[in-house]
């Protein structure tokens, strides 16, 4: 009897939240899978449904053969999306780049500071993350317009005589990103680099090597679960980032999420972004997996660890 | 210990910098008179008076503020049993698939969440509003509160739950009086990312919103797209306020209670060693 | 058995074929996946008694008492408690009680309040339950510290609380998991000893799983000896240390010199004959040429510069090899002709030895004939 409520107890804590995202998260991404195969129509909702939930098996059967590829054709098709797609990536790896550039040092740094320190330079690194995405890019307006508070200060300086142009260019979407997905990349690094055994570098060093080639041989490869860790979690958001692009970049500038956004919201063409949607979600797929396997490993390390 | 070297500080600084500047600059001149934001003409706080007659964002306010609390709170329920199921079942059906979908949300591009929550609520006939924004933020938050309550969970020591049944507790009974005080602060925590998650988001909520529902970052969006505005920067320096105190109020108990632990661990210790070299005789004894 | 004088002792309810025994395990099997923990296990325990369960990691000790509070059920097999089945009750209706190797105290708990838990669970009134919960701290002495929580507390303390808690439902059968595991040598010699003291005057019948041989040899009545899962002796501490069943035990209990033999056939009788050429007469008939081996413990040994006299005394060659010395005794590594080294410890009553021996000295050791074990296999 006990055992029974116990094993009732056990199944509804694992069915509740398994079943909420099943619904709430994999469905959805079935039924955009369903009508990224479906054609537009001028309607609400604005594409014709590819089946009717209520016919029965019969009827799916008969519209599987109706399902359509059209829409991934007309994406091929269209230099707009595959630039698009080629120019997300880009953006995102030479963000990622520049954001790796930046965090290492900073991780490195806050990792050997003294320990009394170390829990308020981490509390300083998450607090932007506190503060609003949108407030955060919002703030960078002001600072790369060509009247803005950047170019006054070079001015001022006598560096330029003429302000530059960063707004609305490539730029200013890599120092968004680079700025808003700063802490993701810290982060795991500094995890990495904390729990470094410090003997290690020393016993490099006592072995013969120069400092730098202490860095590159020991600490460097020792940290790369954390690099890798750092580099998805930029990488994988960036790629489909919307906002930044949108408020930083320029009318020129094509990265996918706004492209969606504009499809979605602008051409009321449901059936085209879900296809550029599931595209995304295939492009991503590969860093996505990696993702969840580094998740997974490090779940498992520290399961074993104790 | 390493040496602390110029670099590093160097390092850290220009970081920081980085990270904090444009924040600053953005409150210094929400308190500009001037309305070009980027002219400093002299000190004011009008633009916060006219925040106040501003109906429409008070209302986006309101309705981001119930969204935010419903949802962090749904969010934190379905996210703690998520992380009690990952943890503490290592073994069932579809399991990978599971924590798939635990960690997948963390990293996909908000644009496609939206996107499939929306074409869910069409697709079940559901109104887009209130409710289906709030539904949506309970699903991509419960994702985070998942994996801050599974990182609590994994360092929990399993024998005082045994303990708790060993002595009597029911496994319920064990729950509610053992594991969940000892997970609540992490939980708490939670609840508070899931809230700040809701409070922040721009995207999803566009998307499984519908009229009558526009939230605070919508609005400031569709605000900021026309331009900065000395108002803006008024609220974002509210919002960035509120977010700052709450912060700073839970950084201090922590660190304070943080401090507590550290000095009764060391007191206990020194008493352990006084009594080991000098046992009182009622121990001695035997 | 030998009847030696040791041996006998007032408490031996396993002597008495008519005492029913408390716990019992009957062909108890315990798998994990592919894993056997407990292999077809029988096992008795009885009323009042300090019994231990000591073996190194994954002997299965851990699983065995693990079954017993009801965390893990056994695969087959039977467990009895005063004579009513323990299967398919929960840990939460079993009338055991069990101290954690971790102590398991409720962080966010007070003292109080964690001794006063399993109480609570059982609806006690408050009065009965405050009653109670003073007569625990008066019994392990932290009256004082009632109202802290477990962090504000020394190992000592933890264990003491943990102790307290796990007595306070007055179970009928105390589970110890290496309760002194977590402590440092000087507190863990006084705290066995409180232990004993505890068990003694409440009556109550200890289980007790630990891997530290002097532990169980100290504290408990009789101790089973477990290895894969299986026990391979159980006996008092006497008789495990005097006469080990098997060379596991032999060896695992201890300092042992096994001096390995062969049977030979000497006028129709089995002898041992070592490559010492020592000859030792066998209890029992054994087919010649049988490998055979006879277990000397280092003190039985004897080191003397003269070849020793007496009937039966075995003596041999060697040459001091090592000497290591330990304050109360030194232990001598003799080298034998044969290759083998033994090693013979002697107390060191008296201060300062005159003439002491030296590295490389040609000397005898010996033993008496009762010193040697017989172990076969």
């Amino acid at each position: 009897m006990q055992r029974a409520i116990s094993a009732v107890t056990r199944r509804l804590v694992i069915l509740i939240p398994y079943g909420w995202l099943l619904f709430f998260f994999l469905i959805p991404f079935l039924i955009v899978l369903r009508i990224s195969m479906s054609t537009s129509a001028v309607a609400m909702p604005p594409y014709t449904p590819v089946f009717d939930w209520s016919e029965g098996w019969a009827r799916i059967r008969s519209a599987l053969s109706e399902l359509s590829f059209d829409n991934y054709v007309w994406l091929a098709g269209d230099p707009l999306y595959l630039n698009a797609y080629l120019s997300s990536l880009w953006i995102a790896l030479v963000s990622t780049a520049l954001t790796l550039l930046i965090a290492y040092p900073m991780a490195y740094g806050m990792a050997k500071a003294p320990t009394t320190l170390r829990p308020t330079l981490v509390m300083l690194v998450i607090l932007p993350f506190w503060t609003s995405f949108l407030i955060r890019v919002y703030a960078w307006i002001g600072i790369l317009k060509p009247e803005g508070l950047f170019n006054q200060f070079l001015l001022s300086m006598g560096v330029i005589r003429e302000p530059l142009i960063i707004l609305n260019t490539n730029w200013a979407i890599y120092i968004g990103i680079v700025y808003c997905y700063l802490p993701f990349m810290v982060l795991p690094l500094y995890s990495a680099l904390e729990k470094m055994d410090h003997s290690l570098t020393e016993a490099a060093l006592d072995l013969g090597c120069t400092p730098i080639q202490a860095f590159w041989r020991v600490t460097f490869p020792l940290s790369l679960p954390g690099v890798i860790a750092g580099c998805l979690l930029v990488f994988i958001p960036a790629v489909g980032e919307f906002v930044i692009p949108d408020l930083l970049g320029g009318s020129e500038t094509l990265m996918i999420g706004r492209t969606l956004w504009n499809e979605f919201n602008g051409n009321r063409d449901w059936p085209v972004s879900s296809a550029v949607a599931v595209v995304l979600l295939l492009l991503l797929v590969v860093p996505i997996m990696l993702f969840q396997t580094a998740q997974a490993r490090a779940e498992r390390a520290e399961r074993e660890g104790r | 210990m390493g040496r602390w070297s110029r670099f590093n500080v160097a390092s850290i600084a220009i970081g920081f910098a980085f990270l904090y500047l444009p924040i600053v600059l953005l409150v210094v001149y929400s308190f500009n008179e001037s309305r070009l934001v980027t002219v400093w003409t002299g000190f004011s706080t009008k633009w916060y008076g006219t925040l106040l007659t501003n109906q429409a964002l008070l209302d986006a306010a309101w309705v981001t503020l119930r969204v935010g609390v419903l949802s962090a709170s749904a969010a934190t329920v379905l996210g703690t049993l998520a992380a009690l199921s990952l943890s503490r079942y290592s073994e069932f059906r579809g399991r990978t698939l599971f924590s798939g979908m635990i960690y997948a949300p963390l990293v996909m591009p908000e644009v496609i969440t939206g996107l499939s929550m929306l074409l869910l609520f069409v697709a079940v006939g559901l109104d887009r509003g209130f409710w289906t924004v709030t539904l949506a933020h309970t699903t991509f938050t419960m994702c985070f509160v998942a994996v801050v309550v599974q990182s609590r969970l994994q360092s929990f020591d399993r024998s005082i739950e045994e303990a708790a049944m060993d002595l009597g507790a029911t496994p319920v009974a064990t729950f509610f009086q053992v594991t969940l005080p000892v997970i609540l602060p992490a939980v708490l925590s939670g609840w508070v990312l899931a809230f700040t998650l809701s409070l922040d988001d721009l995207v999803i909520a566009s998307f499984a919103s519908g009229p009558g529902a526009t939230t605070l970052p919508m609005r400031i969006y569709s605000q900021v797209r026309l331009g900065v505005t000395p108002e803006i920067n008024a609220i974002c320096t509210i919002l960035i306020g509120i977010v700052a105190c709450g912060v700073l109020i839970a950084a201090l108990v922590t660190r304070r209670r943080e401090l507590q632990r550290q000095r009764d661990e060391r007191a206990a210790f020194a008493e352990g060693m006084s009594r080991a070299i000098n046992p009182p005789p009622a121990a001695a004894g035997g | 058995m030998k009847s030696l004088g040791i041996f006998r002792r007032s408490f031996a309810p396993w002597a008495d074929p008519n005492a029913k025994p408390f716990i019992s395990f009957r062909n108890v099997t315990k798998r994990f996946g592919d894993f056997t923990a407990v292999d077809n296990l029988s096992l008795d325990i009885y009323t009042r008694e300090f019994f231990a369960l000591l073996g190194g990691s994954g002997c299965g000790k851990s699983t065995l008492l693990r079954m017993l509070a009801g965390f893990e059920q056994p695969t087959s097999g039977e467990i009895m408690l005063d004579g009513q089945s323990l299967s398919g009750i929960p840990p939460y209706r079993r009338p055991v009680n069990m101290m954690f190797q971790s102590y398991a105290l409720f962080p966010h708990m007070s003292v109080e309040k964690n001794i006063a838990f399993g109480l609570k669970q059982d609806g006690m009134p408050k009065t009965e339950i405050a009653e109670r919960v003073a007569q625990m701290l008066k019994l392990v002495k932290l009256e004082a510290f009632a109202a802290r929580k477990p962090h504000q507390l020394s190992g000592g303390q933890r264990q003491r609380v943990a102790l307290a808690r796990s007595l306070a439902k007055r179970p009928k059968v105390l589970l110890l998991d290496e309760p002194l595991g977590a402590l440092d040598k000087k507190l863990r010699e006084e705290t066995q000893f409180e232990l004993m003291d505890l068990q003694y005057e409440l009556g109550l019948t200890f289980v007790v799983v630990t891997h530290d041989q002097e532990e169980a040899m100290t504290m408990s009545d009789r101790i089973a000896v477990m290895s894969h899962g299986r026990v391979i002796q159980v006996a008092t501490p006497a008789e495990i240390y005097e006469a080990p069943n098997s060379r596991f035990v032999a060896e695992f209990i201890g300092d042992v010199n096994m001096i390995e033999g062969k049977v030979a056939l000497e006028d129709g009788r089995s002898i041992l004959r070592t490559a010492e050429g020592i000859s030792v007469a066998l209890p029992e008939t054994l087919a010649e040429g049988q490998s055979v081996a006879l277990a000397v413990r280092p003190e039985k040994l004897k080191v003397s510069r003269q070849q020793p006299e007496g009937a039966g005394v075995h003596a041999m060659r060697g040459e001091i090899w090592d000497i290591a010395y330990f304050g109360d005794m030194t232990v001598f590594h003799v080298k034998l002709p044969s290759g083998k080294i033994v090693k013979a410890s002697s107390l060191n009553a008296t201060r300062g030895v005159e003439d002491p021996f030296g590295y490389d000295e040609q000397i005898w050791v010996s033993f008496e004939p009762q010193a040697g074990i017989v172990l076969k296999g």
